[in-house]
């Protein structure tokens, strides 16, 4: 494990991954997951991160928000080291939960699973954050969730409870519940993974609003036609590493590695 | 409202069904013996209905009934707050704080509960004073045992502490059964670990915690009449036996006892299910929040989903066929 974290963030980065390593369980049963990631998301730009299952592509999303704690390396995003302080002497400190907490609240997380709260309405769901984390009124956090599950398509589904959605629906009210905390970076962890093939374009629809609103994202995804439509920047993981990246023309239609040939000809 | 049928609907099947002779027959039979119970309750003086009808309404019955509620009541929402105080400490990071949560529940569910309540009684024989003050050092208010902790209050602690250790595992198993995607998608809005607790775990968990707090409550409510070995006297047990022995018949002051136990059982099974309704909401499709239906919405999706579930031949599990 090498790579002490230096903070030489690129300035219109939003995200700046620098040799990022990840080992879950030690010892004899330790699984090197992240083996040296290095990853820069421009302002307003949207990445699509591809790859085998198992190549650690959830894992580095997770590490972005610090869902899960990095081994070696630094994550910053906006400028901020994320989970960590360094002082003038140069020494790390963890952060406060309280302190990292703040952070991901300015990052917008969607999981494959949805994760959608299920003893709450579609309308509560997306309250909730605001409510209890910025503090909003609940007037204030009612009027805005309208606005977003509007702009999702769910105008008619406030009232119903995640189990009465589809998973569609589900997913979308899951992405205006992420909206709802105002994030600079969303996050996608295979959104439409867990979707019936009839319900992955409504799910994909929002997301390429959202892209055009100029919104910074980072999406796991298999769905390659999307990543050709709107990704700004394809990065293509294998085995814990970044194999290959660049634009979606040149990635995908031009792939130089192997393996990415290998996997877009079981995907397409 | 509902999906009209398209078209006409067909006739249905008209076939005669399986004779079955052997239910007639062992109905007829239960019937019999039902019957046989009945006449005997019902016909032998010695049970003496009009002393038991005399008595349930007795004063010294009723106040029991009242001490016996207070003494379930408040032992079990003591020990339901240290329960999920235990729990937590039971999750926690800090292993000082998990093994004293350990030792607790061990303690508690090991030793009788007859046993722990003669302990309480005799708390002031042990420490005849107690006070308040610094560890180890100065103090600043001292009592004298006796006065603070009453029969009483040694009752209501002594099935309160023992209660506990039991709905921790039951708060523990709760807080388990929950989604732990449902505290990484908190975590991902920014809450705090004590708000994910309040606002999101534990409000699903109160599903699974429920049904066996509420069975908890019921046998709660007939553990109180172990409280004489505090000695505690006024509650229900404890007032019909001294009735029946003062007036040499103690059959019909057991029957009064036991009714009672009946009536208060039947209240608590009532409350219990309007709860299980109300922490149910959002799990069981159509019937939500206390019956108010999906929240204004009419629904039309899952009204139909729920007819296809309710015959039980699907799995309702979304994520099914998706996870390898």
């Amino acid at each position: 494990m090498t790579g002490t974290a230096t903070s030489e963030t690129a300035p219109d980065a939003m995200v700046a991954v620098r040799d990022v390593h990840k080992v879950f369980g030690r010892g004899h049963d330790a699984v090197h997951v992240l083996k040296g990631v290095d990853l820069d998301v421009a302002r307003g730009s949207v990445t699509v991160v591809l790859g085998p299952s198992g190549s650690g592509k959830s894992t580095l999303l997770r590490c972005v928000n610090e869902l899960e704690e990095i081994t070696a390396g630094s994550i910053h995003v906006d400028g901020d080291l994320m989970g960590y302080r360094r002082d003038e002497k140069g020494v790390l400190h963890r952060l406060h939960p309280k302190v990292i907490a703040k952070q991901r609240s300015r990052i917008g997380m969607v999981f494959q699973r949805f994760h959608l709260f299920p003893h709450k309405t579609a309308l509560e769901n997306v309250m909730e954050a605001p409510v209890q984390v910025r503090g909003l009124s609940r007037a204030e956090a009612r009027k805005r969730a309208l606005e977003l599950l509007e702009r999702v398509g769910l105008s008619d589904r406030i009232n119903h409870y995640p189990a009465q959605l589809s998973g569609g629906q589900q997913q979308r009210v899951a992405i205006a519940r992420a909206l709802a905390m105002d994030p600079e970076l969303m996050l996608f962890d295979e959104p439409t993974s867990a979707l019936d093939p009839e319900l992955v374009g409504e799910v994909l629809a929002v997301m390429q609003d959202l892209a055009r609103s100029g919104m910074t994202m980072i999406v796991v995804t298999h769905e390659i036609g999307f990543a050709r439509e709107v990704a700004d920047h394809v990065v293509f993981m294998d085995d814990g590493a970044i194999v290959e990246e660049g634009p979606p023309a040149d990635v995908l239609d031009n792939p130089a590695e192997p393996r990415l040939r290998d996997f877009l000809a079981h995907v397409l | 409202m509902e999906d009209r049928p398209s078209g006409q609907l067909p006739e249905p099947l008209h076939a005669r069904p399986v004779p079955r002779p052997g239910r007639w027959v062992s109905a007829v039979v239960v019937l019999v013996l039902v019957a046989m119970a009945v006449n005997a309750l019902v016909t032998n003086p010695n049970f003496r209905w009009d002393t038991v009808w005399l008595y349930l309404r007795d004063v010294i019955v009723v106040r029991g009934v009242g001490w016996t509620l207070v003494l379930t009541f408040g032992s079990m929402a003591l020990a339901i707050v240290l329960a999920v105080m235990l729990a937590v400490m039971r999750r926690s990071d800090n292993p000082v704080m998990r093994g004293v949560s350990w030792f607790w529940i061990w303690f508690f569910r090991g030793t009788p509960i007859y046993t722990q309540l003669v302990f309480w009684g005799l708390l002031s024989v042990l420490y005849p004073r107690l006070s308040l003050g610094v560890p180890f050092g100065p103090e600043f208010f001292t009592f004298t045992t006796q006065d603070v902790i009453t029969a009483f209050w040694a009752a209501l602690l002594g099935l309160a502490l023992n209660e506990s250790a039991y709905l921790a595992e039951i708060v523990r198993a709760g807080l388990s059964s929950v989604d732990p995607g449902q505290t990484e998608a908190a975590k991902a809005l920014g809450m705090k670990d004590g708000k994910i607790l309040r606002r999101i775990v534990l409000p699903q968990a109160m599903r699974v915690i429920v049904p066996p707090t509420g069975n908890e409550t019921i046998s709660m409510l007939k553990t109180t009449s172990l409280v004489l070995a505090v000695p505690f006297t006024l509650e229900l047990t404890y007032a019909t036996n001294a009735i029946g022995n003062r007036i040499f018949q103690p059959i019909p002051l057991l029957i009064v006892a036991a009714l009672w136990y009946l009536l208060i059982t039947s209240v608590l099974m009532v409350g219990q299910h309007y709860l299980e309704r109300y922490y149910g909401r959002g799990f069981d499709g159509g019937r939500t929040g206390g019956g108010r239906g999906p929240r204004g919405g009419r629904g039309r999706k899952p009204r139909k989903q729920d007819l296809i579930g309710a015959s039980g031949t699907t799995k309702d599990d979304p994520f099914l066929e998706v996870t390898p």
